[in-house]
């Protein structure tokens, strides 16, 4: 998947891979991330 | 004589863990409420789902929950689990007891110092009768009197004219009402004050059983207790002022006590142990008592799941613990204060990162590695309430990102993945109750083992959830070991 110049709303999980991880390799990857979430679903 | 090892390290000299089985207020936890908000009668669309008390008594993991199934039992143990209950299901077990509603509501009213709550005449009977021969809360205990109740008409009152909130059983009758603190205040509204309440008298039952045991402190030798349940207690000027903990103490009879209130998410529990040690080695307490009540807003939390998969809904009950830390007696396990993993500011979000604050950095501090650890207790929500709702089963995803640190440390081979999460993991069993459910739940079969049992070191994480306050995208976790005493090499 090419993400550079793509913007991307990243959404995590708490007991996986959390929000800001997400976001950081999709800024990595030359993405614009427009939202950064974690989820908990406990 | 006391004997004091020569660093001072703190114990855990007891644990107590309770449930009450509370079927008519999941209609007022927080995901029903939203959900069910324009259905006429959610308390008869729920009604197929909410089990009566023998089923919740029966149910194994609950019975883990108060240490009367060891952990390995339930990993033995034919699924589905609410399809295969337990042939003997005790109230009472080692670590506390399976409340039935009634009493509970006994207690919620004798925990109420403001008369906010009103029972029905019937119930309220019911509730006092059983309530005064409770061997840990019973009227000789010294509690405030279950009132009388009062007229279903003027219940009906109270709700009607007074913003009272409605509280209704599972066969459709008014139970009682709840009103609100204030006039105008978003904090004080029936909901949030019964919520409150909820976690108060479940804090209160855990810390009964654990002055009620052989051996335990007085309730006056109590100097000073720790609130981390999730109720942020306060008013409008002050939202999650507090203080939880003292009157907790004020109830339990803990005249010479005070205290205060941890809040971290579901973290709190990990960061008040590790303050009430801090507390006991700095000297300046002896003994410290951490309580936590448990949360009426998460009953039912995944129920949508469990009606979609037509089983009873698991969230049912609340919890409440109580943990007594104190100076080294030589026989409890011993809290490691020199062994505690920090997810620090600057350890970032990666899951890696994550798991080397938690576990191997703190071990290796003191030169342990994982597989010096006989059990990890981590998450422990119980898969059967979360997975029908598709939210997996979250205590296993945690175990096998610890065997996965394992195999990057070099410590298993890839392949032995499987065999770590069995043997130094454990199934999850505890109800879907935040903060009590990370990791504290395992805290009482873990001191037996320390103790009279085969383990020689245990290893408890939380974590929480900031980012849901947002304030912060930070998550928090915090770890401790809990060691047998006198272990060689250690301390």
């Amino acid at each position: 998947m090419v993400l550079r110049g793509k913007k991307v709303i990243a959404l995590g999980e708490r007991d996986g891979v959390p929000g800001p991880a997400v976001a950081e390799c999709a800024v990595r990857a030359g993405a614009d991330v427009v939202l950064t979430l974690t989820a908990c679903y406990v | 004589m006391r004997r004091v090892t020569s660093n001072g390290m703190p114990v855990v000299r007891a644990v107590s863990l309770v449930l009450a089985h509370v079927p008519s207020l999941v209609r007022l936890g927080s995901k029903p409420l939203r959900v069910l908000r324009e259905i006429d009668k959610p308390i008869e669309y729920l009604r197929p789902h909410l089990r009566d008390w023998d089923a919740a008594r029966a149910y194994v993991p609950n019975q883990v929950f108060i240490g009367n199934v060891d952990v390995d039992a339930l990993a033995a143990w034919p699924t589905p689990w609410h399809k295969n209950p337990s042939a003997e299901a005790p109230r009472f077990g080692p670590d506390g007891e399976i409340m039935p509603e009634d009493e509970f509501f006994g207690l919620l009213a004798a925990c109420d110092p403001f008369d906010l709550l009103a029972l029905d005449r019937d119930l309220a009977e019911r509730a006092r009768v059983a309530l005064d021969a409770h061997p840990v809360v019973g009227r000789e205990s010294g509690r405030p009197a279950v009132r009388a109740g009062i007229a279903s008409a003027a219940l009906d009152e109270r709700v009607d004219k007074h913003g009272a909130l409605r509280i209704v059983g599972v066969d459709g009758r008014l139970l009682g009402a709840m009103l609100p603190g204030h006039d105008e205040d978003d904090t004080l509204t029936g909901q949030v004050l019964l919520e409150n309440l909820a976690c108060k008298a479940t804090a209160v039952l855990a810390l009964r059983h654990l002055l009620a045991r052989p051996g335990a402190i007085a309730a006056v030798d109590v100097r000073y207790v720790l609130s981390c349940g999730e109720e942020a207690v306060g008013d409008r000027y002050q939202r999650g002022g507090g203080n939880v903990a003292k009157a907790v103490a004020e109830w339990a009879g803990c005249a010479r006590a005070t205290g205060s209130d941890v809040k971290a998410f579901c973290c709190g529990p990990m960061h008040a142990l590790m303050l009430a040690g801090a507390l006991v080695r700095g000297g300046l307490q002896d003994d410290v008592i951490v309580v936590a009540g448990g949360s009426l807003a998460k009953l039912g939390m995944k129920f949508q799941g469990h009606v979609k998969h037509a089983m009873p809904i698991v969230e049912d009950v609340l919890a409440g613990f109580a943990v007594h830390v104190s100076r080294d007696d030589g026989v409890s396990p011993v809290l490691r204060l020199d062994a505690i993993g920090r997810h620090e500011v600057g350890s970032g979000s990666a899951p890696l990162a994550i798991v080397k604050a938690l576990y191997t950095e703190p071990l290796g501090r003191v030169g342990l590695t994982l597989l010096d650890v006989d059990r990890f207790s981590l998450e422990l929500h119980n898969p059967e309430a979360t997975e029908p709702a598709g939210s997996g089963n979250v205590p296993l995803n945690n175990y096998r990102t610890l065997a996965s640190l394992a195999v990057v440390e070099k410590l298993i081979a890839r392949d032995r993945i499987d065999e770590f999460v069995r043997t130094r993991g454990m199934p999850g069993f505890s109800p879907t109750q935040g903060h009590i459910a990370s990791a504290i739940p395992y805290l009482g079969h873990a001191r037996r083992g320390l103790t009279d049992g085969r383990l020689t070191r245990t290893m408890f994480a939380g974590k929480g959830s900031l980012f849901l306050g947002r304030m912060t995208q930070l998550p928090d976790g915090l770890s401790l070991v809990l060691e047998r005493n006198g272990t060689k090499g250690a301390t």
